[in-house]
């Protein structure tokens, strides 16, 4: 079976013709060019492919895609408010680096945006326990909460 | 502490060239590459592990709508010039030959092994057809143990072989024997160690594009070695190098397997060419724990001699080595662990023996660590128990027993698996402990152990020592290009898979060519841009290709001075590099650009070059260096244990290390971090389970634990640097180095926790479950 499915990404309306069968991740990454999402299990257990629906964090591999219809994702590709901004979480990866090879770094943002948003003012346990559904093989996870309290504290600031 | 104090940008922190494409998710991962045409393939994968293929059906398959091919052995042979993988390293010490094939066709030895490749418009379909592929099979006894795969009257893992023993080798040196009939004091230990799969967050894959117009393979594949990838293609395809090119995107991390050449890089590629269309393999989870090499189970059979001081005399033993289903790289995961074994200490007489057994399980190759951080454990285990047996504090037997710095370079009788001496290069092992104990405040540790008893707890701390061979030779390309546009292009051979290799190249080239970052473009791991090279492991990249780079960089900029003192008529030594300029020093408005200065040497058709200089404005290098620099370090683990539930808390951990001069001492603790959660997850978490048929057990990140967030421990690290005087950077390598140390302080430390109850660790990973088991004997004796 095939069929039109139409979701808001990044703030486009987006739409595509595909089977039942196909995941959101592969909507976002075969049809819509969106590559940013990695798919590093597809078993909705190492968190890579985490995405915003209508702002909570879900893992696209899980998902089919029609059951998107009519929702409103971000991707890691619709973080940064510009082409030359970063969002502050992604500025912190950066100058912690949180990041190594890069392959979970969008999901733990994705994870993180949503966290920050409900949690702003975090202490570091409550951050290792939001990201410990995110499997990291490169760092040790400790930059990534030390960059996530510094984006924390820069998105508080008036 | 900045080992170069003169430098601008060496020794210092400095933005990643990667992050900003990676932080966007702008990455380019082999699965992000998509093209006109690209079809997908699924391998058809043995159920059993160990059994005889009486048939293969594939007309069900190939009659699905969207399927394009089912091949299986018979369909590829005439294509290939040889069926099987022959990618052994040499050794001496093979007893069977195990060359996997491209596919399976007569008997599969392990769950898991490919036995025919599907092709199909997408993966979807692919592995509907893949699941339509009808294989009889009569099922043969199965060695699912390493240690019963040499006793008499085993299975064999490969119905056709005299028996079950790959190799048999003795590293050794010493009067071993003598010294064990004559010393006062003598322990031993029976241990198992278990190491599981690399499990980079990325799994593996490849995309083989084919060009029918040049008759040409490209081939993106994600691995840590793409110019031996095109080796063995061509080999094994009949090419010659000019028609493949191998190129690794960015890569999901690496950790060991994605160094190995597999069944699956032949199936894509073959497939590419046969079909002319760009086929796309990408591994999934599952495939990555029954497909993927990993390491796996050793059993060791290990005594030590002492005199009554705890002074070591001797050492020997056994180690009996998962071997796997096939020789998918050699023996030098064994080799490795027994090398490592006594290098921080003064052993005058050791003899080990390596058995490596063929079990029906995926093949064993390196995984981060290599073997090193099995003979690490084993050796800090004999340590502890020594020290146990003759009363004496388990950090003093230690420092009687390293290495003295004033006894470095210390030269062993080891030797590489090369044939290459041993000799510790520099570092000061004693101290490098002393900073780690200092760290972890190891003398007021009493007073821990009893508030954690009032919180019910019993709390241990424990401490291990390594010595880590790195910058394995015996060399890496590097090249460098200053263009007429003034940019400077850098590509190496070595292959970047998360560690920051571009990062590391970059500023060693900018150091010596202006100093800007943003005018440098480094292209690793791609056969078409650099024409040798060798590629990531061994914690070689820094060492091999780093200095390859310096040397090269060197010999540029004093080109780079040369020409632009001809052309401004000034002596080079009065001229500095700044940013994309050469200036006069202290006159900063003389100056040419980079630019100009390339184009005054590209030439132009029928004109003579200016001066003396010759034409163009590049350096390459491969610098030489068989020998390796070895890095060393100190643990200090300190656990809680819960003895109703078992549980096993890390709480504090202190990594004292010395890899020389540290390039970037964040990208060094970004590295010892990432080895240091490895080995957490290698001590208590990870476990590739089997059952008694061999069939895995753990097939899922649900089963196979990796570590997270909640259960790192508060770490710290702690900095020496004993420069190499092996490389003219004085750097070492740190990529592994993390791993190596953990589990035997982790299992020193819960030694302590629970001396009162006599219980001692044998085994790695320790779970919640073998500690109660252990507990539970303990109280019955």
């Amino acid at each position: 079976m095939t069929r039109k499915v139409t979701l808001t990404v990044n703030g486009t309306v987006r739409s595509a013709s595909l089977p039942d069968r196909k995941t959101l991740a592969d909507l976002l990454r075969q049809d819509l060019g969106l590559t940013g999402t990695h798919l590093g299990c597809e078993t909705g257990l190492c968190g890579a492919c985490t995405i915003l629906l209508d702002g909570r964090a879900v893992r696209s591999c899980l998902m089919l895609a029609v059951q998107a219809e009519g929702h409103s994702i971000i991707t890691v590709e619709g973080l940064a408010p510009s082409a030359t901004e970063l969002h502050p979480l992604q500025q912190a990866f950066c100058d912690e680096h949180a990041l190594q090879c890069g392959f979970c770094t969008p999901g733990l943002l994705t994870t993180l945006v949503e966290f920050l948003h409900d949690v702003p003012d975090p202490s570091a346990a409550e951050i290792r326990e939001a990201i410990s559904g995110n499997l990291c093989r490169c760092t040790g996870y400790d930059t990534i909460v030390k960059a996530t309290l510094s984006a924390a504290a820069r998105m508080r600031a008036p | 502490m900045n080992g170069f104090p003169d430098a601008r940008l060496l020794g210092r922190d400095i933005p990643r060239q990667e992050d900003p494409k990676l932080i966007r998710g702008a990455g380019r991962f082999v699965d992000d590459i998509d093209l006109p045409g690209l079809l997908h393939a699924a391998f058809v994968r043995s159920p059993h592990a160990h059994a005889a293929i009486t048939s293969i059906d594939t007309a069900d398959a190939a009659a699905l709508p969207g399927v394009h091919a089912v091949w299986t052995l018979d369909d590829l042979a005439p294509h290939l010039a040889d069926t099987r993988l022959v990618v052994a390293m040499p050794s001496p010490s093979y007893r069977l030959e195990l060359h996997r094939p491209v596919l399976a066709r007569t008997e599969v030895v392990h769950v898991g092994e490919p036995i025919a490749v599907v092709i199909a418009e997408n993966r979807y379909i692919a592995e509907d057809a893949a699941a339509l592929v009808a294989v009889e099979y009569d099922v043969l006894d199965v060695v699912a143990d390493c240690a019963a795969a040499l006793q008499p009257g085993s299975p064999t893992a490969h119905r056709d072989a005299p028996s079950n023993l790959v190799a048999d080798m003795t590293i050794g040196y010493g009067a071993v024997d003598d010294a064990f009939a004559t010393a006062p004091h003598r322990v031993q230990e029976r241990l198992w160690i278990h190491r599981g799969g690399s499990h980079s967050m990325e799994c593996r894959g490849l995309v083989a594009v084919p060009d029918p117009l040049e008759d040409r393979l490209t081939v993106w594949n994600s691995t840590q070695m793409p110019h031996a990838a095109r080796r063995l293609l061509c080999d094994i395809l009949g090419l010659h190098e000019r028609q493949i090119r191998v190129v690794t995107p960015d890569v999901g991390g690496g950790f060991g397997p994605k160094l190995i050449f597999y069944p699956e890089d032949v199936g894509v590629s073959l497939a590419a060419r046969l079909l002319q269309r760009p086929v796309k393999w990408i591994e999934d989870r599952r495939e990555h724990f029954v497909a993927t090499t990993q390491e796996r189970d050793q059993a060791w059979d290990v005594e030590m001699a002492t005199d009554a001081e705890g002074r070591i005399l001797a050492i020997r033993g056994t180690v009996i080595h998962d071997h796997g289903a096939w020789t998918a790289r050699g023996v030098n995961v064994p080799q490795g662990a027994v090398s490592a074994m006594p290098l921080a200490y003064v052993v005058p007489a050791f003899r080990m023996q390596i058995l490596a057994a063929s079990t029906n399980k995926v093949p064993v190759t390196p995984v981060r660590g290599a073997g090193q951080p099995q003979g690490v454990f084993a050796m800090e285990r004999l340590l502890d128990a020594a020290a146990r047996t003759l009363n004496i504090d388990r950090a003093e037997i230690r420092r009687r027993n390293l290495v003295p710095s004033a006894a470095m370079p210390y030269e062993t009788p080891i030797r590489t698996r090369g044939g290459i001496a041993v000799t510790l290069d520099s570092g000061d092992y004693p101290a490098c402990q002393q900073m780690a104990l200092d760290g972890a405040d190891w003398d007021g540790f009493p007073a821990r152990r009893t508030e954690a008893r009032t919180r019910n707890l019993y709390r241990g701390i424990g401490l291990a020592n390594y010595v880590e061979a790195t910058g394995r030779g015996p060399y890496e390309h590097v090249s460098i290009r200053i263009e007429p546009s003034g940019r400077i292009f850098v590509a190496t051979g070595a292959a970047a898979m998360g560690q920051s290799t571009e990062t590391m190249l970059a500023q060693i080239v900018a150091e010596q060519l202006g100093a800007d970052l943003s005018n440098i473009t480094v292209t690793t791991g791609d056969t078409a841009a650099a024409p040798a090279g060798i590629g990531g492991s061994n914690s070689r990249q820094a060492v091999m290709a780093g200095s390859s780079a310096h040397a090269a960089a060197l010999r540029l900029r004093e080109r780079v001075l040369d020409i632009a003192g001809e052309l401004m008529e000034v002596a080079p030594a009065d001229l500095d590099i700044v940013g994309r300029e050469v200036q006069v020093k202290g006159v900063a408005q003389m100056r040419r650009s980079l630019a100009e200065i390339a184009r005054s040497v590209a030439g132009t058709a029928g004109f003579v070059l200016p001066g003396q200089a010759g034409p163009g404005l590049a350096a390459s290098e491969e610098l030489v260096i068989d020998a390796m620099t070895y890095a060393n370090g100190t643990a200090v683990a300190e656990v809680e244990i819960d003895i109703e539930t078992g549980a096993i808390s890390v709480v504090n951990l202190v990594f004292g290390h010395d890899c020389g001069r540290a390039l970037q001492p964040r990208l060094v603790e970004g590295q010892l971090m990432g080895g240091i959660a490895h080995g957490l997850g290698n001590a208590l978490f990870e476990f590739m389970a089997y059952d008694e048929n061999a069939q895995p057990l753990t097939t899922t990140l649900a089963e196979y634990l990796l570590m997270t967030a909640t259960e790192m421990p508060r770490v710290t690290i702690l900095h020496m640097e004993s420069p190499s005087p092996l490389n003219a950077l004085g750097i070492k390598g740190v990529g592994e180095a993390g791993v190596i140390p953990i589990g035997a302080a982790v299992a020193s430390a819960i030694d302590d926790a629970l001396a009162g109850f006599g219980v001692t660790i044998d085994r790695l990973p320790i779970s919640p479950v073998d500690l109660l088991k252990l507990l539970d004997a303990a109280r019955e004796r």
